[in-house]
């Protein structure tokens, strides 16, 4: 580790070592930071994503990072009525992101860029109003390191946006909070990730069976912010696993915090960047964050070398990113808010209804769309704004 | 802040970091197995207490 470089990347999850890999690639000097022990530990993720995703993003698609292909998806209404999700052949995959996250990283060390571990950054370096650095403890050990750009991908609990005077703060409500399992001894059908909806299962969020293995599966859920209080997820959750899996051995217990909710307005400043869940830039409707984490960390990465070649690391240079992202994915995530807060506000009876019709229908027709479709039926004003953000593209 | 804090049991704390993100204070530093609140910034708004997946935060006087 030196005392300068081109570009420092706080945190090394899938977002960081993608802007990391990135801007290394595009010819900058990279540093990437990660406060924990271990990249890709603790694992506080459901692990799964879709192939064709992962394929856009990567190009590639690593064996040993798959614990499980996905053919099919069920949803589960509060009254216990099945709807099978037509996938139309996609296929998704439960990863090992512990073994993903080392090959991220990994990619990005090969590219160039340093990687140092038990790194936690505790404050910027400022000159003036500028972001001019890091500060960071070492192993104990205090340093300041100067950088042209820094990139945040601190995660959920980030705080170099605020250190930058960004206003990143998450709302109550629009943070799920999500306790998950990692269960051995089970009896699943591994081709089949299943999602439970109710309010008496995981209220205003979902429950899941996310199969890793023949036996195994993380089986979590996540309350949004909006119904906290007395009953913690980790009871909804205890509960939960008592039925479905009464006998089951726990090989994992952890917590989390997932921002439901768009993008931040500003995720970007003089120097500095924010990507991945310290953007708020998971997808609001699902909660899944790896894709769109690596997706603007790429960009981030290339923007931040690209900047740093042309000396001119202004807000206004790097914003390159942000309406990329936005472009990308950022829109989409606006839609997703938008249904996501109304699905939200449904009471279970709605949730059976919805579920009763959708498996009224021939069971080829029983897509994500046609259950969208009859949800929107309820909805009609949610039809308008759909129609805005893709009539605004 | 008056007589009353925010305790945090590190014991039962998995340091997921949720608590960081909804305090409006920025009052909670976290690093890889210690947590810390700065009583001297809180507010006590009890976000950290209403949004821990864990029920571990606190209010003592």
């Amino acid at each position: 580790m030196k005392n300068e470089y081109d570009i420092v990347v706080v945190g090394g999850g899938p977002a960081g070592s993608m802007a990391a890999l990135k801007a290394a690639e595009n010819g900058a000097s990279v540093l990437m930071l990660e406060k924990d022990r271990e990249i890709g530990v603790p694992v506080r993720c459901a692990e799964g994503l879709s192939d064709k995703g992962l394929q856009l993003v990567l190009g590639q698609v690593e064996p040993r990072w798959i614990a499980q292909k996905i053919t099919k998806v069920q949803l589960v209404a509060p009254d216990n009525t099945v709807v099978d999700v037509m996938t139309g052949g996609q296929m998704g995959y439960i990863l090992h992101r512990k073994l993903f996250d080392y090959d991220l990283a990994a990619m990005a060390g090969e590219a160039g860029a340093d990687v140092v571990t038990r790194a936690y950054v505790y404050d910027v370096i400022r000159e003036g109003d500028k972001v001019k650095g890091v500060k960071v403890d070492h192993l104990g050990r205090k340093t300041d390191i100067s950088a042209k750009v820094v990139i945040g991908a601190d995660g959920v609990e980030s705080r170099l946006g605020r250190w930058a005077g960004m206003k990143t703060l998450t709302k109550m409500k629009d943070m799920d909070t999500c306790v998950q399992m990692t269960l051995a001894d089970i009896d699943i059908d591994p081709g089949t990730i299943i999602l439970f909806f109710g309010h008496q299962v995981a209220p205003g969020g979902y429950a899941w069976i996310f199969p890793k293995g023949e036996k195994k599966a993380n089986v979590g859920l996540g309350v949004s912010g909006a119904y906290s209080g007395e009953v913690k997820p980790l009871a909804y959750l205890e509960k939960f696993v008592d039925e479905k899996f009464p006998k089951a051995k726990v090989l994992t217990l952890v917590a989390g915090g997932v921002p439901c909710v768009d993008t931040l307005d500003r995720i970007v400043a003089d120097g500095v960047m924010l990507v991945g869940d310290a953007a708020h830039q998971v997808n609001p409707m699902t909660g899944g964050g790896i894709l769109n984490g690596m997706i603007a960390g790429k960009i981030a990465g290339q923007v931040a070398a690209e900047a740093v070649r042309k000396n001119n690391v202004s807000e206004k240079k790097l914003r390159k990113y942000s309406s990329e992202w936005h472009k990308k994915e950022g829109r989409n995530n606006e839609l997703s808010y938008r249904i996501q807060q109304v699905v939200n506000t449904f009471s279970d009876e709605d949730l059976n209804k919805i579920a009763h019709t959708v498996n009224d229908l021939p069971s080829e027709k029983r897509t994500i769309f046609q259950i969208f479709k009859t949800a929107l039926l309820k909805h009609p004003k949610l039809i308008l704004d759909i129609a805005k953000v893709i009539g605004s593209g | 802040m008056a007589d009353r804090t925010i305790y945090i049991d590190n014991e039962r704390c998995d340091f997921c970091g949720t608590c960081v993100a909804v305090c409006p204070a920025d009052a909670i530093e976290l690093k890889e197995s210690t947590i810390l609140i700065n009583s001297e910034k809180c507010t006590l708004c009890l976000n950290c207490v209403n949004v821990c997946p864990l029920g571990v935060p606190e209010v003592r006087s």
